[in-house]
């Protein structure tokens, strides 16, 4: 039996611990943010994928990833650099994280637009598709403002970010 | 040639390449920096309280766009980008005049601010269709980490040229007053738009260079979008591309933009040691 995990896969660990600031459901690996991890004696390197260039949250991620890798007791120093390749997109959220979203009443990304380009999302609360878009833009640069039509509910949806 | 790492720019023989780059990251920062300025002194003014939400998120996404380019001149060894973003002085801004362009008479603090909704509409409809071309010819520019922050930044940047070109569109096709004042809008903001589009003094290297397709080209692509959607809201052509106040990559700049930046920098000012 294999008892001691590797340094990695701690630190891969720690970072399974770090949430978004204002989305406290959701990690920053299921939000797709965790690029490479390099390690060098006790020095580890995490290299994250920015959200959205402007978003205020990424200094406080960057503050959280340092305080939850430095737990571990053999981390010396730990540097996070944001890096623009890959970039990040909607698609990079993981299977849980879209469930995560749903749970703090946000609806995931969708999937998929259609072919004329034009997209839909189904509300978190009731899963209905019929609701209406009432600002692309929201209260973080991530999320838009919609309004259920069927249980009445306005909510929050994740916008979609393509690179295509 | 493919340039992938500063330490290939801070090459000797690189010394023209790198004189050109430089430059062009101080265009798009500057431009950036300047117009995501002057939007968020519309913050509380706007027409309805759903456009203040998109208006500064928008802002939000650009004010990143140009702290980004300034981390790349950083990179490049041109000072801290804090620093390039607040101390600079007026003299060495490369964004181009119509983005320095006050709002309107008043101020959102110490008169009543009388801005012009129709003016913001235009200004920002004309930014986000250059910002769309350069942005996509960016994406192939001979400076690799230039080329991925385009591609980052394209993904942020079809929302609010979506956005602005909406606004454009129906305050344009509205009868009376919002016609007449968008019609007024685009005639004054076509006297500078000309220094919008320019590419300065280094032009011809940058285009050599591969960091950009040429000023000739991104002004001809701007320009079909511009007829296309005058013709579609029955407007005349405003013809000529005027640069009536000079050349702001070159340095040539109004009033204006003395006081935006002693405004923006005056709490950096206070003690510029404070971390942001």
């Amino acid at each position: 039996m294999k008892v001691s995990h590797s340094l990695e896969e701690k630190v891969r660990r720690q970072l399974e611990t770090v949430c978004d600031p204002e989305i406290d459901t959701i990690t920053i690996v299921d939000l797709g943010m965790l690029g490479n991890i390099s390690i060098r004696e006790n020095k580890v390197t995490v290299d994250l994928l920015p959200t959205f260039l402007g978003c205020p949250a990424l200094g406080i991620i960057k503050e959280n990833v340092i305080k939850a890798v430095k737990e571990i007791s053999e981390v010396e120093e730990v540097e996070v650099n944001y890096i623009n390749n890959p970039p990040w997109t909607s698609a990079s959220i993981t299977e849980k994280g879209r469930e995560a979203l749903k749970q703090f009443g946000i609806a995931p990304p969708p999937t998929q637009a259609n072919s004329d380009g034009s997209w839909h999302v189904d509300c978190p609360y009731c899963g209905s598709a019929y609701n209406t878009l009432e600002n692309i833009f929201g209260p973080s640069a991530c999320r838009s403002l919609l309004y259920c039509k069927e249980c009445k509910n306005p909510f929050e949806a994740m916008k979609p970010i393509s690179t295509l | 040639m493919k340039i992938t790492s500063v330490n290939e720019v801070n090459d000797p023989k690189n010394v023209d390449y790198k004189r050109a780059l430089v430059d062009l990251l101080y265009q798009l920062a500057d431009d950036d920096f300047l117009i995501s300025y002057r939007g968020s002194e519309w913050l509380g003014l706007v027409p309805h309280i759903e456009e203040d939400v998109a208006y500064s998120s928008i802002v939000q996404n650009t004010m990143g766009h140009s702290a980004v380019y300034y981390q790349l001149l950083e990179e490049l060894g041109e000072g801290k980008a804090d620093d390039l973003a607040h101390a600079r002085t007026e003299s060495v801004r490369k964004n181009a005049i119509l983005l320095e362009e006050v709002n309107g008479t008043g101020h959102w603090l110490y008169q009543e601010p009388m801005y012009d909704w129709a003016f913001t509409v235009v200004r920002n409809y004309f930014y986000e269709v250059m910002k769309k071309h350069k942005i996509e010819s960016l994406k192939t520019s001979s400076y690799e980490p230039l080329a991925q922050v385009a591609v980052k930044v394209q993904s942020e940047t079809i929302y609010h040229l979506m956005h602005w070109r909406t606004w454009f569109y129906q305050l344009v096709s509205a009868e009376g007053e919002a016609r007449d004042r968008m019609k007024a809008a685009i005639e004054k903001a076509w006297k500078d738009v000309g220094g919008l589009l320019s590419l300065g003094q280094n032009r011809q290297a940058m285009a050599n260079f591969g960091l950009i397709d040429s000023e000739d080209v991104l002004k001809e692509r701007f320009v079909a979008v511009i007829k296309d959607a005058v013709a579609h809201l029955n407007l005349d052509y405003p013809g000529e591309l005027g640069m009536e106040r000079g050349d702001g990559r070159n340095g040539n700049h109004t009033p204006d933009l003395k006081e935006a930046i002693d405004t923006l920098a005056e709490v950096y000012n206070l003690n510029p040691a404070v971390p942001w």
